[in-house]
């Protein structure tokens, strides 16, 4: 009988592929993001409008996950901005290895200096694995409730970032946006937290902002 | 299936064939659920040489130390806050663990 201590992460291959992909997006100067959220939050429509206001000041690509069917990824293009789209087939999120075999895709587009990743809808793998993303960004909307953050607190607490979606829809629903931002906070006091709606196009000046500048103050890091 | 490759490579490396037991590590704050994570292990080795073996789940809580304080606390339902001082700056120690920790085979 042998005793085999292994001591080894289950996802530590996973882990080591997303440490390359950082190191060869950084090495080209590209930023990129992770968008996690529930199906229907908003995630593809933040994407289209980011791309509106980004037009002229920073150069973007998008890889998309879903389980099937390229829909978002052709709703990218219409907006000028290359888009590659991922199927999972049966996978309910994206790995590092997903997207490190997009990145060569990635490096053959012109002058991309943002990657927005936008993982398959659901809260609750996609916190687990790392991509290789400089930020992974919660969206949630208020059609979800305000109590999402204390439901799937792993998401909340692995982000950097959290967008709060369909603040037009406040109206119609018992969504207190106080108490919203209360439970994310509780579980993540650092979270940056935006309040965003993308039909009405409040709130998104202030989310790219915010990744304009977290995209500059990366640039100006020094490569390693 | 990640975890089953890991203790697949580990057997051929130490040239044993029949696992008996099997530990893991797995966080509060993952997503795996241990009762699910015993019921797929069950399915995956059954009728395999593995088959009979035992999978070992250690549980690590979600523990979090104070940045202010040094008090380590258990951080019940997620909450980042000291309950000694009260402080948020919170430093978690363990609950994200999802571990291969040892095998016992021949």
């Amino acid at each position: 009988m042998h005793d085999i201590l292994i001591e080894e992460g289950v996802l530590a291959k996973n882990d080591g592929i997303a440490g390359e992909n950082r190191e060869m997006l950084r090495g080209r100067g590209i930023y990129s993001i992770n968008m996690v959220s529930s199906p229907g939050s908003g995630k593809t429509s933040i994407i289209e409008k980011t791309a509106g206001l980004l037009d002229g000041l920073l150069r973007l690509a998008v890889i998309e996950g879903d389980i099937e069917t390229d829909l978002d990824a052709e709703r990218i293009r219409r907006h000028g901005v290359p888009a590659k789209q991922i199927t999972t087939g049966r996978a309910c999120h994206l790995d590092a290895h997903h997207v490190h075999h997009a990145l060569p895709w990635l490096f053959e587009q012109d002058g991309i200096r943002l990657l927005i990743i936008e993982n398959v809808g659901n809260m609750v793998c996609p916190a687990e694995y790392d991509l290789g993303e400089e930020m992974k960004v919660a969206v949630m909307s208020v059609a979800e409730g305000d109590d999402k953050p204390l439901k799937y607190p792993a998401l909340f607490s692995a982000s950097q970032a959290l967008i709060i979606n369909k603040t037009d829809l406040l109206p119609y629903t018992d969504f207190n946006m106080h108490r919203a931002r209360e439970n994310a906070l509780r579980i993540n006091p650092e979270l940056k937290v935006f309040e965003t709606s993308c039909t009405k196009g409040t709130g998104l000046q202030e989310w790219c902002g915010f990744l304009l500048s977290s995209a500059g103050a990366a640039a100006k890091a020094p490569v390693k | 299936m990640s975890m089953m490759e890991i203790v697949k490579e580990q057997m051929i490396k130490h040239g044993v064939k029949d696992l008996k037991r099997l530990k893991v590590r797995v966080g509060e704050l993952t997503a795996v659920e241990p009762e699910a994570l015993q019921f797929c292990f069950e399915v995956y080795v059954k009728g395999t040489p593995m088959e009979g073996a035992a999978l070992e789940i250690e549980e690590a809580p979600l523990m979090g130390r104070c940045v202010d304080c040094d008090e380590e606390f258990r951080m019940e339902y997620f909450l980042q806050a000291c309950p000694r001082c009260e402080g948020g700056a919170v430093t978690k120690t363990t609950g994200h663990e999802l571990d291969i920790v040892s095998m016992e085979a021949e």
